[in-house]
This record gives C-alpha cells, structure tokens and sequence, in this order.
C-alpha cells in the first residue's frame, strides 16, 4: 500500500514538504505537519482506533474535535505517556508514538469483546444490581475485575518528567474560540482598543470555516481568517493564545484555561513546559465556542467509518484526506447535505442519501440528484452492517419498505447543539429552544459573560459573524471604549443547521447514544422505566454523559429518549448542568511546580549552613527545615546523640537555634492594655527590661498558644509565639485590635525574619556570652537576672537583644541578632564557647530537655486543652477580662474528671515509651470504654537514664504515684507507666539562677 | 471569587482567609455573661443571600475586612474595613 493512500492530491492547511513520521500500536506511518493525530490514520486508511469501554467493541473516529468519544488513545512513552487523550486534538509530529486503548492483547482481535454477547447482562445500572452483594467483595473482588474489564488508558506509572506552570492573566475581553464569532468579536474589540485575551483550543484559527469553506465579504474564508489574524497580531494589546481551552467558568469573572505549549514538540524544550495552567481575570467575556453536530440514532451506529458529517467535510477540507471512498449521507437537517459537493470535490462516491424529513428543499434535491444518489426522504437508516468497519446500510423507505446499499462510510447529522458548556459552570441551568431544537444558555449567564455565535444559535455564517461584531461591539463599550466604525458582512446564504432529533423507531441491533460509556437507547429506556427518569438520575445510573467526553455528543440524544419514554417533550424534561472542566485538565496543569519538595516553600534559618557544616540531620517543622540532632562520629543513632548533647548542656553550655519562633513587635501607649485582653495573665505591670511567660486563649476557652512576651520601653513591647502558630496568632492580634478594640493606641508588626535567635543553655552559658557582649552591658547574675530582657551590643557595636528566658531549666540566655548576622554570630558563639565544649543541640535535645522540666509544647498545646489542664490555672487573672475568660468558666471545663497533665514512667526502666499510646487502668483491658487519656510527648531522658513521657490523663493531677498502662495498639506496644509529677529534673528550679 | 480590598484593590481570594459572620464576631460581649458569650463564640446564621462576613487580608495589608458578600453566587456588594466598621459602631454606641 502506497503512503497515505487517503490523502488528497491537492489542498488543505498541510505543509505536505513537511512530512512526519509516526507509530500507532507500533506501526509505521507517515502525516504533514497541520494533521493532527486523527487525520493522519485516517490518510493512512486507519479506521479502527479503540475499542468501547464496556463492550469493548470496534470504534472508529467519529468526529474532528474535542468532543471525540471514541478515539482516545495513549500518547508517548515511558513515564510522559498520557492517557485517554484524544486523537482528534492531537497535533502531529514528528516521531510520534500513541497506542490505543481498552484492548486486549490486540486492537484487531479483542477476547473481552465477548461482552458484547454479554450484552443483555451489562445493561443500566448492572454495577449497582450485580455487585452489591456480599458487600467484602465489592474491594477485593468486584472493582478489580471491573476495572480491568472497563479500563480506560493506562496512567503513567512514574514520575511525570515535563514541568507544568501556573500563570495569571487580565484582559478587558476574553473572547474564546477562534472561529467566525470569535474572530470577528476579537477584531471589532480589538479595533475599539480593548485589551484582549483571544483563547483558541485548535492550533488553527478558524473553526468550522476550514471545513465548510464559504466567503466573506466576497474574500475566500482561509482568506479572510488570515487577515483578520494578521490585524489582530499587529495589535499590541492583543494575545492570542492557540491550543488554550478555557475549561471553567468560575467566580469573579475568573476563566481556569490550560496552554498545551509544547504538547505539540516530540520533547519539551529545555527550560519550558508542557502545560500552562492559566487565570484570567476578564471584565468581559464573548463565548463563541460554536456547535456540536449530533449523530443520528440507529443500530450499530458505532461502527468504525459512521462519522458526523462536518467532521467528514473537515478531513476532506481542511486535512486534505477522504475518511472513505463510498458513502451514505443521513441528515435530519439541511447542513447534512452541505457534504454532498465537498465529496464529490474529493472524488467520494455517495450511495445514498437519507434524509428523516418528508419535506426537503428542492435546490438539495436537485444537488442530490446531481451526484448520483439514492434519496430517500422520510427515510430512515434501520442499521449498519460490518465487522472492523462499516460495509453496508439498511434503509427503510417512507412506504415502509427496506433497501440496502453498500458503503465504507457514512456521515450523519442529526442538527446542531450549541456548545454552551461553560454558561452553565456557575449554575444556570440550559434552555430548550424549539425553534433551535436544542438547549441554548440559560436566563442567568456568568456575570460579565456574552454568548456569540453558533454557541447562540446562529447558525448561518452571515449572522454568525454579525454577531460576533455585536458582541465585541458591546464588550469594548462595556469596559468604557468607544465602538469602532464597522462595515457589514456578506455572506452567501448558508444551508441551514437546525435539526430535529429522529428516534430509532425500530430495534434491529444496539444503538449507541453515549459512544464513550457504551450507553444505548435501551438502557435509557430501562432506567426510564425503573424510576430514573429525570435526566439527573438518569445520568447516574446509566452513566450516560459521565465519561472523559463528558457526553459531548451524547447528552441530548439521551435527553430526547428520555423525554420520549415518559411522554414529554425535552423542555418538559430538561437536561443536565454543565460542569467544569469543559475537556480533561491534567493533574500537573493544576499542581504547576507545587510537586515533591516544592509543593511548598521550605524556610531556612539563617545559620542553616552552619548547621549543615555541622553535620546536622534536618526535620519538618511546618515550613522550616530545623537541626534535630548533630551526630558525631561513632554515634549509632538519635538517642546516643541526644544524650551527649544533653549531658554537655546540664554540665556546661549548649547552643540551639531558636530563630523560627514567631516574633511580633507591639508597639503604642495601649500596647500593654492590649497584652493584658488578649493574654490570660497580666503584662501591663511588667517592668521594662523584663520579659515574662504568656498565656493567651482562644475565646472558647481553651489555650491557644504561649510565648514569652518582653518590655523593652514603656511602649514597646516584642512578643514570641510558637513557630506553628506564628501566623495564627499574627492574624489574631490583629482581629483583636482592628475588629473589636479599633479604638486602642498600637501598632504591630511580624518581625520573626527579621531576628536570629540563638538559646545558650547550661551553666557556662554567661561566661560564652560575656566574650560576645560588648563590655558596657553588665550581664551579671546580678545586674541581668532570671526574665531580664535589654537591647544590647555585641561584638563592637552591633545591635542585640538579650533575653534570660530558659526551656531546658538551666541558666539559660536567648541572643536575638539581625538576621543577616545570624551566621555570623552562631559562628562567634561557638568560637567563644570553644573552651567550655559548647556543643550545639536540636529539637531532639530541646525536647528531652523540656520533657525533664515538664514544659508543655505543640504535643501539649494542642486545642483541647485549657490552661487547668496543663497545670497553668493559677496563670489566668481574676482581676481583668481578656480572651477566653468567660468560657473557660463553663463547668464542664472546670471538671475534675478532664484529662491534666501528669508525667509518666515506666516501671520497668529498661522499657520504652512511645507518644500516642492511650493510658488505661492497671487491670482494665486497652478498650475505647477504658480510655483515660493519652501519651502526649515521650523522650529518652538522659538525666534520669529511662524513657519519660508527658500525657494527659483523666484526674491525672491527684493521681501522682498510681500504676497504669500505655497501650499503643497500632505500634502493639504495652508499658505500665507510673503517674507521676511532670517536673522530672530540679524539680525546685534551682539551676535556673545559677 | 475577587474582593476588592480598600487598601490593595481587586484581589483573587486566595490572598484572603475568611473568618465567619463580621456582626455576630465584631460583637463581643463586654458582661461576664455566659449566655451572651455562648451565642458569641458559637451560634452563627447561616443565610442563603447577603452575608457581612470577615475577610482578613493575609497575603496583602494584613487588614480585616468586612466584606459583604452573596453567598448563593458570590457576588461581593461591597467591603469595608473592619477598623471603620468598629469605630462607627463605638462612635454610636
Ligand atoms: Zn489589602
């Protein structure tokens, strides 16, 4: 066989001197350059492309475009490989490779199309009727075997390799679709000088006009597209965006679209992406998305060759290749017969034509009879015959009577639906149109929105256009620019599009309404009679429309069955909402570049590559990356490190980096005032130069965070949140002060980067410190004592803030620096720490350190719990209102019975206590009934050489010195843990002053 | 959904957080009273329509917002920082 045997000799929007070669299901063959996947095995005589989802029956391509049901096919390879897209959108190149779908072992020879003789048993609902019992078997059993019987494409499996990018966009006028309306939308509002944003889903402005030709203005219609094009390209403030489909509709005036930037190339160049995902913000909005032709319902409808006939016209016209050689044309409207000179032009015999109206105009006949046909008015095709492809049609004449002619294809209309998906994504409901004979937007279009067009019924080219010009007339007025002078437009007279929708009136075989879901006009009727018969639940239980084509060429013949099965008309019934997205948006469109790590941002610490130098192994803390441990040679895990780093701390001075605590800067004569509402103790008396422990409450009652909050002038003050809550409690304070107490004199700002932080705990702490510190700071226990809080010097001048706050429970100082110095200062601490053996520690030691000394955290804090709870009751004020006071007063918080803190110790020191084990009585058997709390924080202690926990526990308080079990039933772990006092370590405080 | 922000202009929600009904939260309770209070933190309408709700403007000018807003389509009838909102209700009260 010759190469592309079906192609044209001459013409169509292919650059024949650029030839591509391609594989389908290994194949070798060859296309242009402007084929797109689909015409391009149709050139080459390809016309079985997938098998049905259910039935897993031959299918060919039926259309041009995005509303392809059947060709879906995987393209590439390897981890890029694609599933379910469509090969009627897929833009040639060269080196292509797709395989089809759903077949198996081989698309010619199919073992599970023997479910096409299953056929009775697989009718509607069949999943909900067969699969429900037992319902064990419904996971192992059932939905793999459907899924694999019922497959689609096959998911990559790997990594996807390309990049994705997210990009916002903001135009004045958004005009989608690039066909006649919309080209014409875009130049009238771009003449007006409107800022727009044209979105085409094809690589090819155009639309229909490549497949039905005609002219404008007395200029041939590839002409005239060029022209506009070149206009609208030489406008600055105009973007046009080929292969960009706006999917969704959303709030706001806001469009979701994806550009398939280098969907196009064998590879994505470097440095660029596949895909950009894109919103856009549009004052106006001009929908010219065009029409849909609907195919005619008969039996075996899906055979490969059955195609919509202005699919047909735009392969013979706009691809230059003949989907068949002898065809049958079946209409219901006059556009069908539009397909009659494109085929005899393209040397296509016609066998037939059947049209279902009795009455049809002359001029047609008179063409039909031109070309050789058998007409057939008021007739109806009653089946098609063939195996991998149609051969031959049966026709039943007006009088009743059958003839049946032999063919390789047939092209069928059944009229034109507007494709007014994206009317309907903010919830309008569709219109039935009797005049149009199909639903058209509803009453409430998205707010800025115009519909324009085919989309609007506006068949005819001439008036197609005219109301482009409308729209984009009234879309530039809209955003305030005054209407450019306009010409009118002629256009010959168009055949006309509207077409009523036949009925199968006899059963000689499966019709297919929902091509892609093997829905037939059986099952319709079948769930009309079980009592799904609004269009709704119909949908559900048929799975009419719910495909990847989202019933695109399905939806209102299944309306109109349905209709028909219960007596009414489709007004009466309605249809189904639109939702978005209008095609397929792949999963890395929407996720860009927030994939792995960079799913979210990862915040470093100043001194995060001293620590890296240092050997530190790394943990998540919300978005900051933090040292855990810093492990020295010859240590064999965590532990071992922990409890050096411990030891060295409570013997002579240990360096963490503390610079990720949330750091807010109060300032203003209210500022203390502020402090004392929106904390539940008392910081307006706190003397400058102090720093003090703070509790703060949510208004229900429970704690919300803690931190200690410093003085430094009688109007300023700094406050420390946790490093989760920073955020939280930034955006509180600020409700507090906007929202409720407006009138109080402050200002405040996040300054958590803005500050190094670095904690110098143990007893050489000072001595490390008094090298840094520049000498006209007296530092001294005496001169600086526990919660002392002073902007200082350090190092010959520069700027600082000490503070004599401790979490380990030894004397312990926290050193704030500029965080540009930050490197440099943990650098000159270790430097002058050198002769004690400072020794940096992590969060690992910072945890077992506050798990000895009983200090809650996050484990502890952690939204169920109230300042009684935690042992901190004797903290809120009864002298002051503040957040949270009068619900924590409800009884039920106040009840002996709550969960408190209480730590806890194994009996058995050698044993291992883990967080998250729930606490049960000695005896009682690990049931939820028997639950009296849990296991919030547990560590090794290196102090008293066991493991130790902190938990909550129910009257735990008063329980000091009871036996009970942790029981974590997921880890199968049991240790019978001793309640005790959560202080473990210096129970008197004594090492703090020291 | 944008809301147009009195400080920073017409901005995409994303850049919000919403916080809940901006009367029933900008209405504390000044008495101990834990009838009121319960209402306060707890009961909430839930109205199909206008709703003036608090939107806080974390990714712009850190300003809370009452913003009223339809909820059955989204449409933002107007914004209004809570600052002004507070201080009327103070200057009236
Ligand atoms: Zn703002």
């Amino acid at each position: 066989m010759s190469a592309q045997p079906y192609r044209v000799a001459t013409g169509g929007l292919i650059d024949r001197k650029h030839l591509c070669h391609f594989r389908f299901d290994g194949r070798e063959y060859t296309g242009f350059a402007g084929d797109t996947l689909a015409s391009a095995l149709l050139a080459n005589g390809v016309s079985l492309v997938g098998r049905s989802f259910k039935y897993h029956r031959p299918r060919g391509l039926i259309s041009s475009g995005a509303e392809e049901p059947n060709a879906l096919i995987e393209l590439r390879r390897g981890a890029a490989r694609e599933p379910n897209t469509r090969a009627t959108t897929i833009e040639l190149f060269d080196g292509l490779e797709a395989q089809s779908q759903n077949r198996w072992p081989s698309l010619g020879f199919d073992l599970l199309s023997l479910n096409r003789w299953a056929a009775p048993f697989l009718g509607a609902g069949f999943y909900y009727k067969t699969f429900m019992w037992p319902a064990s078997f419904w996971e192992k059993v059932y939905e793999p075997l459907i899924r694999r019987a019922a497959g689609l494409g096959r998911a990559a499996g790997a990594d996807d390799p390309d990049h994705y990018e997210k990009s916002f966009a903001h135009c004045d006028v958004l005009v989608i679709g690039a066909g006649p309306a919309g080209l014409m939308a875009a130049l009238t509002a771009g003449r007006a000088g409107a800022r727009i944003i044209l979105a085409n889903e094809d690589f090819v402005a155009g639309g229909q006009l490549h497949g039905d030709g005609g002219s404008i203005n007395g200029t041939a219609a590839a002409a005239w597209v060029k022209g506009v094009i070149a206009e609208l390209a030489a406008m600055p403030h105009v973007q046009i965006m080929p292969r960009t489909t706006i999917y969704g509709v959303y709030d706001g005036a806001t469009y979701g679209a994806v550009e398939r930037v280098n969907d196009h190339l064998l590879s994505v160049p470097a440095f660029e992406a596949r895909q950009r995902h894109w919103r856009i913000h549009a004052r106006r909005a001009v929908l010219a998305s065009g029409a849909g032709e609907r195919p005619l319902m008969f039996a075996n409808n899906d055979l490969p060759g059955i195609m919509l006939a202005s699919a047909a016209r735009t392969y013979l016209q706009r691809f230059a290749v003949k989907p068949a050689g002898r065809v049958v044309i079946a209409t219901s409207c006059d556009d069908g017969w539009a397909s009659v000179d494109a085929a005899l032009a393209a040397g296509v015999a016609i066998a037939a034509i059947v049209d279902t109206r009795s009455e049809v105009d002359e001029a047609l006949l008179r063409l039909g009879r031109r070309s050789g046909a058998a007409i057939y008015c008021g007739g109806e095709v009653v089946k098609a015959h063939g195996g991998h492809r149609v051969g031959a049609i049966s026709i039943r004449n007006a009088n009743g009577s059958d003839t049946r002619h032999d063919c390789d294809g047939v092209w069928m209309s059944g009229g034109f639906s507007p494709l007014i998906h994206l009317t309907s994504h903010l919830g309008a409901r569709p219109q039935w149109d009797e005049r149009l004979q199909a639903f058209v937007p509803g009453q409430t279009l998205p707010a800025g929105l115009a519909v324009a067009g085919a989309a609007c019924g506006d068949f005819a080219l001439g008036a197609c256009i005219a109301a482009g010009q409308r729209a984009g007339i009234e879309a530039a007025q809209a955003c305030g620019f005054s209407a450019p002078a306009t010409e009118p437009i002629l256009c010959p007279e168009t055949p006309a599009a509207v077409g009523v929708i036949a009925l199968p009136r006899t059963a000689a075989g499966p019709v297919f309404v929902d091509f892609q879901n093997d829905v037939t006009a059986k099952d319709i009727a079948l769930a009309a009679r079980e009592g799904y018969s609004s269009p709704e639940l119909a949908k559900r239980y048929t799975t009419l429309g719910m495909a990847t084509d989202q019933g695109k060429t399905a939806n209102i013949n299944g309306m109109a069955l349905l209709a028909a099965t219960r007596g009414k008309s489709i007004a009466q019934v309605g249809t189904t909402v639109y939702r978005p997205p209008y095609t397929p948006v792949s999963f890395g469109a929407l996720a860009g570049h927030h994939r792995g790590k960079d799913f979210r941002a990862t915040r470093l610490t100043p001194a995060h590559h001293w620590a890296q130098e240092q050997g530190a192994v790394f943990m998540e803390a919300g978005a900051w990356m933090r040292a855990a441990w810093f492990p020295k040679a010859g240590e064999s895990d965590w532990v071992e490190s922990v409890i050096r780093e411990t030891k060295a701390t409570r013997s002579s001075v240990g360096l963490c980096d503390v610079s990720t605590l949330g750091k807010i800067d109060i300032q203003g004569a209210d500022a203390g005032a502020f402090l004392d509402r929106v904390y539940c103790n008392t910081f307006s008396t706190l003397a400058v130069g102090r720093a003090r422990y703070g509790l703060m409450l949510r208004e229900d009652g429970f704690v919300m965070d803690d931190g200690t909050t410093s003085r430094l002038t009688p109007a300023h003050f700094l406050m420390t949140t946790t490093t989760s809550n920073a955020s939280k409690v930034m955006q509180h304070l600020e409700f507090c002060h906007q929202a409720l107490w407006p009138d109080l004199d402050l200002h405040m700002v996040s300054v958590s980067e803005h500050w190094a932080q670095y904690s110098l705990a143990g007893p050489r702490s000072r001595n490390v410190l008094q090298r840094l510190v520049d000498r006209q700071h007296d530092i001294s226990n005496e001169a600086f004592p526990y919660m002392g809080a002073r902007e200082i010097t350090i190092s010959g001048g520069l700027p600082a803030r000490l503070y004599r706050i401790s979490f380990s429970g030894e004397l312990a100082y926290e050193l704030a620096v500029p965080a540009r110095y930050g490197d440099a200062t943990v650098r000159a601490l270790m430097a002058a720490g050198g002769e004690f053996g400072i020794t940096p520690y992590g969060l690992e030691t910072l945890n077992a350190m506050r798990i000895e000394k009983g200090h809650v955290t996050g484990s502890e804090l952690n939204g169920t719990t109230t300042a009684r709870d935690l042992g901190l009751g004797r903290m809120m004020s009864t002298k002051k209102d503040y957040i949270g006071r009068v619900m924590e007063e409800r009884p039920a918080l106040r009840d002996e019975k709550r969960w408190r803190l209480v730590g806890l110790k194994p009996v058995d020191r050698s044993h291992r206590l883990k967080a998250g084990g729930h606490l049960v009585g000695r005896h009682e058997p690990a049931v939820t009934a028997n639950d009296q709390g849990y296991v919030t924080s547990a560590s090794y202690s290196p102090m008293l050489e066991q493991w130790i926990g902190l938990g909550l526990l129910s009257a735990g308080d008063k329980r000091h010195g009871e036996i009970i079990r942790a029981c974590d039933l997921l880890r199968q772990s049991e240790v019978e843990v001793e309640v005790c006092d959560p202080v473990f370590f210096d129970p008197k405080g004594e090492r703090l002053h020291g | 959904m944008r809301i147009g922000c009195p400080y920073c202009g017409e901005r995409w929600n994303d850049e919000f957080i919403v916080l809940g009904d901006a009367d029933a939260l900008m209405k504390r309770p000044g008495e101990a009273q834990f009838a009121l209070f319960y209402d306060y933190v707890y009961l909430r309408d839930n109205p199909a329509g206008r709703h003036r709700e608090l939107w806080y403007h974390q990714g712009g000018c850190r300003q809370w917002l009452v913003v009223t807003r339809d909820t059955l389509n989204h449409t933002v009838h107007s914004v209004e920082t809570a600052r002004c909102v507070a201080q009327d209700r103070e200057a009236a009260s």
